[in-house]
């Protein structure tokens, strides 16, 4: 299909629709209403259905009456929004659904603020609501690569039965770039040939989608069956990428997202100026993160340093330390707020923590 | 004779043989019954999908012989909402109490009956929390005694007691609206019709419906099973009117 220009949030409306995913429940807010205010009509022309809800708290809880159908249901918000959804992430993930929600991020806390942020680092990987469930994590680092994700999400969500999270920051729902879509768009899933969907008990038993078990034995059960998906993920799962990685690397940065872009030019330019030979590591799923394989590239003998630059106030830089297990000193830097750091303040922070005066 | 016996009264085919957990005397029962028998008569079950609420009545999935899913508290509508737009084929029904609809869930019902979803809600008023052990709810009635209002209900701190099917009545959205009791077979038989018409309209792919039924919690009043039905009548019934609120097929919706 030929190349579009397209923005990032739209990008990812039609990418979900492309998915066979029509059926998209949305709260407004910035930066990621153009998502609900491109679907409000694609959907239609397509047989899906959309619902404006009154809050997040419900758009969650239609999410999850919507997932027990067996078909591909979908959000999306920034940052408040996401909060507002953590017990209905939580029980549905209890309830073994799929289901992609995707947060175009805003920085915080409280109301924050509408530029890019990477604050919601924690709140997607380790939990966000209450109890033993993990969501798997996306971050896409260029329109293109949310467009690909997206689609990738919803297959990983009916594989796993799991929630899915993209977290793209605000820069990607913005930002303007060519995309392609797949040649073939998806059909929706049949809700009649699911083994587990709420399709009507006709000439079999009555199937229940719930997350209460009262019997610890069972709630054990539940948690452990849980828990071995997650170990699936693990094993089948991790996505990365590396970039400029050599044995003339002094420093091994980690970034994800749009932050990674600016660190590639940073690379590319400390080099080529200054002889000073840095790679990067950019996790494409945040969880499951790709430890061993950062472990692996950290532990190299020409490594001084890791670095993790977010924009956040340093919360991956938790996990990388994590990861690395002490071999090598982890240092953090980053901005937060909807300040994105340049390329420029990219190259100050490498040479800070090469302790290289300029 | 008994080759000409005819069967006059049984099980309906909705309802699992699993013995419920309700106390002696809760009515929840035989709220569960009226919904089972209408879900039968109206050929319903092979395509109805319940929301089950957090209270007394979260095991519902256990008494009933269609597919279930178990909302987080207050959250039925939004999920019914969710799954109905989804599969307007479908059947979809809320079963919720009144700490779960009318308190955390009052949200979620009040934009699910505006936007005039074609869901049917079974609104259980039993003017208590029953599952947590007896708190007071938004229905509880001025004066009540419950464990959070030791002195009784106080009007100055605590309001008025919340009438949800008045409050859903003054939508402009076309809906049926109604509430009925289950303190006499009288009232059970009215109770039944009404609640068989309010699946018949989604059926009919009419309009929202809700059922407001008033039940009983003895255990939680303090009082004997008797005594409850009595306490209806006595102090629910004349300020929970009974009636039909709202209807489409009388022009009323
Ligand atoms: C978010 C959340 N808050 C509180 C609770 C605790 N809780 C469980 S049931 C209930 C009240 C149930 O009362 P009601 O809806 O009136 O139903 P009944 O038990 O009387 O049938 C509460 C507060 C919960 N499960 N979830
Ligand atoms: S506590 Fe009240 S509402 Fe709950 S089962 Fe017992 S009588 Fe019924």
């Amino acid at each position: 299909m030929a190349k579009k220009l397209m923005k990032g949030n739209e990008a990812i409306g039609e990418a979900a629709v492309c998915a066979g995913a029509l059926n998209y429940f949305a709260y407004p807010i910035t930066p990621q209403s153009e998502v609900a205010e491109y679907l409000c009509w694609r959907l239609p022309e397509v047989g899906g259905a959309f619902v404006q809800a009154e809050s997040e708290v419900a758009v969650g809880n239609m999410l999850f009456g919507a997932a027990c159908s067996g078909k591909r249901v979908f959000t999306t918000s920034s940052s408040p929004g996401i909060s507002l959804m953590q017990e209905a992430i939580s029980y549905m993930a209890g309830a073994h659904l799929p289901v992609v929600l995707i947060n175009i991020m805003r920085g915080g806390p409280g109301l924050g603020g509408i530029l890019p942020a990477q604050s919601d680092y924690f709140q997607a990987t380790k939990g966000g609501g209450h109890g033993d469930y993990r969501t798997l994590v996306l971050a896409p680092a260029s329109v293109q690569e949310a467009v690909d994700l997206t689609i990738l999400a919803f297959d990983l969500a009916d594989k796993y039965r799991n929630p899915v999270m993209i977290i793209g920051d605000a820069m990607i729902g913005q930002m303007m770039e060519s995309v392609e879509f797949p040649e073939k768009y998806r059909e929706q899933n049949d809700p009649a040939e699911s083994d587990w969907a709420l399709n009507g008990a006709k000439g079999r038993e009555s199937r229940i989608l719930k997350s209460l078990y009262l019997d610890p034995e069972k709630l054990d059960e539940n948690s452990f069956m849980l828990a071995n998906k997650y170990d699936m993920m693990k094993k089948d799962e991790i996505r990365y990428e590396l970039y400029n990685i050599s044995e003339k690397n002094r420093l091994l940065v980690v970034s994800y997202g749009t932050m990674s872009r600016v660190i590639q030019t940073a690379i590319d330019e400390i080099g080529e100026e200054e002889g000073i030979s840095v790679g990067l590591m950019r996790p494409i799923t945040l969880y499951p993160f790709p430890g061993q394989q950062l472990y692996d590239e950290a532990v190299k003998p020409n490594i001084e340093k890791v670095l993790s630059i977010e924009m956040s106030v340093g919360q991956m830089v938790e996990d990388v330390e994590r990861f690395v297990r002490g071999k090598k000193p982890v240092e953090f830097s980053g901005r937060t707020g909807g300040i994105v750091p340049t390329p420029d303040d990219v190259k100050g922070y490498i040479r800070k923590s090469l302790g290289i005066e300029k | 004779m008994i080759n000409d016996a005819t069967t006059i009264f049984k099980r309906p085919e909705s309802l699992s043989e699993t013995v419920t957990h309700y106390c002696p005397g809760c009515t929840h029962g035989i709220i569960h019954r009226m919904v089972a028998e209408s879900l039968d008569e109206l050929n319903l079950r092979e395509r109805a999908v319940g929301v089950a609420p957090v209270g007394c009545s979260v095991f519902i999935y256990n008494y009933f012989n269609c597919d279930f899913m178990e909302a987080p508290h207050g959250r039925a509508p939004a999920l019914a909402t969710g799954f109905k737009r989804t599969r307007p084929d479908m059947i979809c029904f809320t079963y919720q109490g009144d700490g779960d609809l009318a308190s955390i869930g009052m949200g979620e019902i009040v934009h699910a009956a505006n936007r005039g979803e074609k869901i049917t809600v079974i609104f259980v008023n039993n003017a208590i929390y029953g599952m947590t052990g007896g708190q007071m709810a938004p229905t509880t009635m001025p004066g009540q005694k419950t464990t959070t209002s030791p002195f009784g209900r106080d009007t100055n701190l605590a309001g008025y007691p919340i009438r949800m099917a008045e409050l859903l009545a003054t939508l402009r959205t076309p809906s049926f609206i109604a509430r009925c009791s289950t303190q006499t077979p009288m009232h059970i038989v009215a109770a039944k019709k009404i609640i068989k018409k309010a699946f018949r309209l989604q059926k009919e792919e009419k309009c929202f419906s809700l059922v407001e039924v008033l039940s009983t919690c003895p255990t939680n009043w303090g009082i004997t099973p008797c005594d409850a039905t009595q306490w209806i009548i006595d102090n629910m019934e004349p300020y929970y009117k009974l009636g039909v609120l709202k209807d489409p097929e009388k022009g009323e919706g």
